[in-house]
């Protein structure tokens, strides 16, 4: 179930990305569709963050090749933005709310100018985007979990980029900033931005995207969600162990335990 | 006049190496600067073999080339030999230093220079070497004006630099995204303290530019949450230092480098206990505002 589109925003051919030449990723052929809301769904390991990642150029591919807006990424720099991992940055870094937000202008600016004012005035908007704007001046080492991912998100926003590429938004965040987050995902697709989530919670999926890739170190599926989250597909990518899973799922629900981080 | 001279010599290097200090240790690097501060020795030396003079222009070259020849190895071993980083580092320069070590007792006829002096170096012969003009007008110490030059130079960088070095700390992943290269400026930063390194060598010496590449650094990172306040800080921080411990050392009638180094320790123990914000006297009182 490999859907493919016509005028993709991303297109990426037969792409192969291995650590210490072991493959973690085995050519993955798709096409995304503009102005949507996708998610990257699969089990630990099954290289999500992988192929983010490697669309980006972060990671050398192998083989294969990624087209942004049909140019190569090089090209298109300045029209992508990227909301790592929470865990891949040290938070007691000697940087205030603001500082960080204000990164998201550096693209833009080029080696020799200073953030100017229209700089802070669109790092404070998209502050105020995510409801931060109280927080501008707080050191970050003292925010929750999802005060930071919020902080992310608004750098992110402040870049005011055209697609979005986002590294488990969701993880160990309250369900108060989970709702904000696809609040402001929903409005961001609303203006026509490629939204590219690696997500690992199947419950919640089929409500959040309207296009699902399903990945288990090869591309299972990739297409509309409602044809793509089917028993059958999760089961190709889950390796037949979802029962198992949702039974454990059913069981913690019946017993009131919370099955979410805090 | 000499302590006037002495003194300014250790500013300089405190300024240059407090300020390029607070990038490596938010990168967890601060002994890649310990390691490119040994490891230059032998690009001296070969430097010096080749031209036969004492000269900064080669030497400042040959140490560069070394430094850079250092962070790449040391990248190298860990990423391709799969050594951890800190025994990458540990291996690459007590290999490097000992070749320049080998080279010096070799050429030991021929070198002016010995291990004592790489070490420890000879801030108190600063006043002595002169910058004379033949016709015998004195410009000062030559040093001053070799670190004057560098400690320029480093300031410029990072006035020019500062938001890329920021970003290429704080997140390298998302900076190569929006396009800034985290490879360009991580080398561009190994140069600066490259460069450093051999403009202090001769005049404070290794054990030194260690421990003001750490200690102010690490004490202003007790003191301050912003990243501005503690550039200012740490080249405050290292200035003092380089004050009192020249004043240290004429009471005890000792080396001055090596009192320096102490008060930078002391220094950071003052900031561990009574630092406002971090100090361990104060941790149990300060509520964390959510």
């Amino acid at each position: 179930m490999i859907l493919q589109v016509d005028n993709p925003v991303v297109e990426v051919h037969d792409l192969t990305v291995s650590y210490d030449r072991k493959p973690v990723l085995w050519g993955v052929d798709l096409t995304l569709p503009a102005g949507s809301l996708v998610g990257v769904i699969g089990p630990n390991g099954a290289g999500k963050s992988t192929l983010i990642k490697a669309i980006m150029d972060l990671l050398p591919a192998s083989s294969g090749y990624v087209r942004i807006f049909d140019e190569p990424i090089k090209q298109v720099r300045n029209r992508i933005s990227y909301v790592p991992q929470r865990e891949s940055v040290d938070w007691d870094f000697p940087a205030s709310v603001f500082d960080v937000v204000l990164m998201g202008r550096y693209g833009k600016l080029g080696l020799f100018n200073r953030p100017r004012k229209a700089d802070r005035d669109a790092a404070m908007q998209a502050l105020e985007k995510v409801g931060m704007q109280a927080f501008a001046d707080r050191q970050i080492s003292q925010l929750s979990g999802g005060q930071q991912q919020r902080v992310f998100l608004a750098r992110a926003l402040a870049q005011n980029a055209d697609i979005y590429f986002m590294d488990e938004p969701f993880a160990g965040v309250d369900i108060a900033t989970e709702t904000a987050i696809i609040e402001l995902l929903r409005t961001m697709r609303a203006q026509g931005k490629t939204v590219i989530v690696v997500h690992h919670d199947l419950q919640s999926a089929s409500e959040y995207f309207d296009w699902v890739v399903l990945l288990n170190m090869r591309l299972v599926a990739s297409g509309p969600t409602e044809q793509v989250l089917t028993q059958e597909m999760l089961e190709q990518t889950y390796g037949g162990k979802l029962t198992v899973l949702s039974k454990v799922g059913d069981l913690l629900r019946k017993q009131e335990f919370p099955a979410r981080e805090r | 006049m000499n302590a006037f001279w002495i003194i300014l010599t250790g500013s300089l290097v405190a300024t240059c190496c407090s300020l390029l200090g607070c990038y490596l240790i938010l990168r967890r690097m601060a002994m890649v600067g310990d390691a490119i501060s040994h490891a230059v020795l032998p690009g001296i030396v070969i430097a010096f073999l080749f031209t036969g003079s004492r000269d900064s222009i080669p030497m400042i070259i040959g140490a560069g080339l070394l430094g850079v020849l250092t962070t790449f190895l040391i990248e190298f071993f860990h990423r391709y030999a799969r050594v951890q980083a800190d025994a990458s580092i540990g291996i690459t320069f007590t290999w490097l230093f000992a070749i320049g070590i080998i080279l010096i007792s070799v050429f030991a006829g021929q070198v002016d220079l010995d291990q004592d002096c790489v070490l420890y170096g000879e801030i108190a012969y600063v006043p002595l070497d002169l910058w004379l003009t033949d016709s015998g007008l004195s410009f000062g110490p030559r040093t001053i004006w070799t670190l004057g030059f560098v400690t320029l130079l480093i300031i410029g960088f990072i006035l020019v630099g500062y938001k890329e070095l920021f970003l290429t700390a704080f997140d390298p992943g998302y900076a190569a995204v929006i396009g800034i290269s985290t490879t360009l400026w991580y080398y561009l930063l190994m140069t600066a303290v490259s460069l450093t390194t051999v403009a202090s060598f001769e005049s404070v010496g290794a054990i030194l530019v260690v421990a003001f590449l750490v200690g102010p650094p690490a004490t202003a990172y007790l003191l301050t949450d912003n990243f501005k306040t503690m550039l200012v800080l740490s080249v405050a921080i290292g200035v003092v230092a380089a004050i009192v411990g020249y004043y240290l050392a004429y009471w005890l009638d000792g080396s001055i480098a090596g009192a320096i180094a102490t008060i930078t320790g002391l220094q950071f123990g003052l900031a561990f206990l009574f630092s406002p914000l971090h100090g361990l006297l104060f941790k149990n009182k300060k509520a964390i505002p959510v």
